[in-house]
């Protein structure tokens, strides 16, 4: 198994400090590191185990039972692809079938460059301006299957 | 306690508050099918949806293992919704089973097969979609196949409740939820310490022993000789399978039924359990008297020494460098016998038959062979050695009361049979050490004080010739944990623990028979309360009626060391019956 290095794990020890008075505190722990490295591999749940002494299975069930926490590093781009009953009926599969068939990767997948992560969400709230797709935080509305091509063009421009 | 009026199928009865209507229910005469809820709310998720009941001042059915009872509460069982609502849930865990019954090892045993009879649930009511499953027999003590699981939880709450390792969660969400160690490792790849009490729990197949019958077979067919041996707690709950009741010793009619299944010599683990005593004992006098590392942990268990290795390298100095009983005899049996007979130890096959699924697991190791060859070569549990039985037509009630084969090894002490029940190990070591130190026995050979037959911790403190020597007893991990850090911090009193990783000690071992209420009609309500206790009443009843008490005194055991090992701990002793341990990573 891969060895973490110290910076890491005073990182992670940092973390699970910040809420040693919460009563559950594993969420938010995780929630943190996801944040700060954005993923929870095994080895970092062990960390994560020994602080809290919430067993590495219970920890990895949160992990794998919500799809906000990754266990493999996601690219740094992670696009969005909102698939609620809204942005389903206005085309939003075709949409993450069009970035699929350009990035050759499936839903849940990162590019082999680490550029790109695509996800398929389940409602973000942002029905009036179906479909939606979030990239990094940024939402373009009323997307279609030929906005497609050029925003991931765009994002490759800017990594060129 | 204060009571409630409630109503069941319109009769009035009185019961505690805050029973959940599952147990006001059974208090009442009333067994609700139930399938998640296990042993008094050890595992009380009411997930399965089996125990449906309609209930006044509850909002549709209500699952009655969770449910609490209320003043003025009127339940109806059998009514047509009630019924038939129990019967749905039931098909719909059935619709995503693998139903290759006849296949399945728990068949017979198997509590989802018994609220299908029972509600009358169809096994194809609903086809569909199944989910996907997976199957993990890479380690040597059990199996996992999550097509038998039910989500019940029971494993996880048991790994949790005795040795606080929680190794198995829920893995993923929904319809691809499973049961697994994290990262759906193997057992064999995560710090399982193979005990098997979740085995001991899991309702249907989904958890097994990995059965060796198989390599049983061909050994016997091999022309082999094929020796058998039987641990101590063996003979406490073997009955169990063939309708005794709980806590009735077997052991004349056990080797009846291991002779006729065509073994060449049936011996008793005792006298390896004897010869656990004095290397043991002699090892912890030397300690004592010369300085080495204390306190000394005993290391029968295979279970807690996995715990060790996975859990407490620093601390493996501490333990025992014996082998167990089974390794031992085994290695006797190997060298001793073999010779004596004129017989290749190659040609010599042992089987054991033991309470314990981690001995799978131990006999495999490597520091458990001698010149190559393993001391053991098949572990068979309690359970299993009841399948052979049936499977071979032997009506085991109307079996004679035999005896062991007594050429080399027939005679055991009263020390060696209480091995199998948490303080055993102690109570013997604690017989011969007396005698050893002080060259007199001790006037009362019960040592009360270190006896029990639950999990938690025991302490006592022996006076030997104005020495004091503090003992501590624990079973379950969680229990040796609380001993272990202890140790850790440098503030541990004692000079000599025992510990056991089953709660209870090895009646209560991970290949024992299952202990269900269904199933055992004609024990008491509480009988998963009492098992334990009666499990070990039987061992201390065979102790007493032994005339030899003291592993020293056992004739065979000094002709042994007299004809061939020379002294406790003399260099083909340590060759034989001594082992080492070796830390092991937690996730490899």
């Amino acid at each position: 198994m891969a060895k973490l290095n110290e910076k890491a794990v005073q990182t992670i020890l940092e973390i699970c400090g910040r809420y040693k008075n919460e009563k559950t505190p594993l969420m938010m722990i995780l929630s943190d590191i996801q944040n700060e490295y954005g993923y929870i591999p095994l080895e970092v749940q062990e960390i994560v185990s020994q602080e809290t002494g919430i067993s590495v299975a219970e920890i990895y069930g949160v992990v794998t039972f919500y799809s906000f926490f990754s266990l493999t590093p996601k690219g740094k781009y992670v696009i969005g692809c909102c698939l609620g009953t809204a942005c389903y009926v206005k085309g939003a599969q075709q949409v993450i079938d069009k970035f699929s068939e350009i990035l050759k990767i499936k839903p849940g997948e990162t590019t082999e460059d680490g550029l790109f992560t695509l996800d398929a969400l389940r409602c973000i709230g942002a029905c009036g301006i179906a479909p939606a797709v979030s990239i990094n935080g940024t939402v373009y509305p009323k997307m279609s299957v030929g906005d497609v091509p050029k925003i991931v063009a765009d994002y490759k421009a800017k990594e060129a | 306690m204060s009571k409630v009026n409630i109503k069941i199928e319109g009769v009035a009865y009185q019961v505690e508050a805050g029973m959940t209507i599952l147990e006001a229910a059974k208090a009442c005469g009333y067994e609700i099918p139930s399938l998640c809820a296990f042993n008094h709310g050890e595992c009380n998720v009411g997930s399965c949806r089996v125990c449906l009941v309609e209930a006044t001042g509850a909002r549709g059915l209500v699952a009655s293992c969770v449910y609490p009872v209320a003043e003025g509460m009127e339940i109806r069982i059998s009514s047509p919704k009630a019924v038939e609502a129990r019967r749905r849930s039931v098909e719909l865990l059935l619709s995503n089973h693998n139903k290759n019954c006849q296949q399945c090892e728990k068949n017979g045993k198997c509590e989802l097969l018994h609220v299908a009879t029972i509600t009358g649930a169809k096994e194809d009511k609903y086809t569909g979609v199944q989910s996907e499953t997976h199957l993990d027999q890479l380690a040597p003590a059990l199996v996992r196949d999550t097509s038998k699981c039910v989500l019940c939880g029971r494993c996880i709450a048991r790994c949790s409740n005795a040795h606080g390792l929680g190794i198995l969660g829920f893995e993923n969400r929904g319809f691809r939820t499973f049961v697994s160690p994290a990262e759906n490792r193997s057992f064999a790849n995560s710090p399982c310490i193979q005990c098997g009490q979740c085995v001991n729990v899991c309702p249907t197949g989904a958890l097994m022993e990995k059965s060796e019958i198989t390599k049983v077979d061909a050994a016997l067919k091999s022309g082999k000789h094929v020796v058998i041996q039987a641990a101590p707690a063996v003979r406490a709950a073997l009955g169990e399978e063939f309708g005794y009741p709980v806590g009735t010793p077997v052991t004349g009619k056990m080797i009846a039924a291991m002779r006729r299944l065509g073994f060449e010599r049936v011996y008793d683990v005792n006298f390896g359990a004897d010869l656990t005593i004095m290397e043991e004992g002699t090892e912890l006098l030397h300690r004592l008297t010369e300085g080495g590392t204390l306190p000394m942990i005993t290391s029968c268990s295979p279970g807690w020494v996995n715990y060790a290795e996975y859990n407490y390298g620093d601390l493996l100095p501490h333990l025992s460098s014996c082998k167990s009983p089974h390794q031992m005899q085994g290695a006797i049996i190997k060298s001793y016998w073999a010779e004596q007979k004129g017989y290749d130890p190659k040609d010599v096959f042992v089987v054991s038959v033991m309470p314990c699924i981690a001995k799978k697991f131990e006999k495999e190791r490597e520091q458990e062979k001698v010149n190559g060859i393993p001391d053991v070569d098949a572990v068979i549990t309690t359970r299993e050695l009841a399948r052979m039985i049936k499977r071979a037509g032997i009506m085991f009630n109307r079996l004679p009361d035999e005896e062991w084969d007594a050429d080399i090894m027939g005679d055991y002490s009263g020390a060696g049979v209480i091995f199998g029940v948490t303080g055993g190990v102690m109570e013997a070591a604690l017989r011969t050490v007396y005698y050893k130190l002080t060259g007199k026995e001790h006037e009362q050979i019960v040592f009360e004080a270190v006896r029990g037959h639950d999990a938690g911790i025991r302490e006592a403190s022996i006076d030997i010739n104005g020495t004091v020597v503090n003992v501590a007893i624990a079973s379950g991990m969680k229990s040796a944990k609380v001993l272990l850090d202890e140790i850790r911090e440098g503030t541990s009193k004692y000079q000599f623990i025992e510990i056991m990783g089953c709660p209870g000690g090895c009646i209560n071992g991970g290949g024992q028979p299952y202990v269900r209420s269904c199933f055992l009609p004609n024990e008491a309500d509480d009988i998963l309360d009492t098992y334990k206790e009666k499990r070990a009443q039987a061992l201390y009843s065979e102790d007493e009626r032994q005339t030899v008490r003291q592993s020293h005194n056992n004739p065979q055991i000094i002709e042994l060391y007299e004809k061939f090992l020379g002294e406790p701990n003399s260099h083909k002793a340590h060759e034989l019956l001594h082992t080492s341990y070796a830390a092991r990573e937690r996730f490899r």
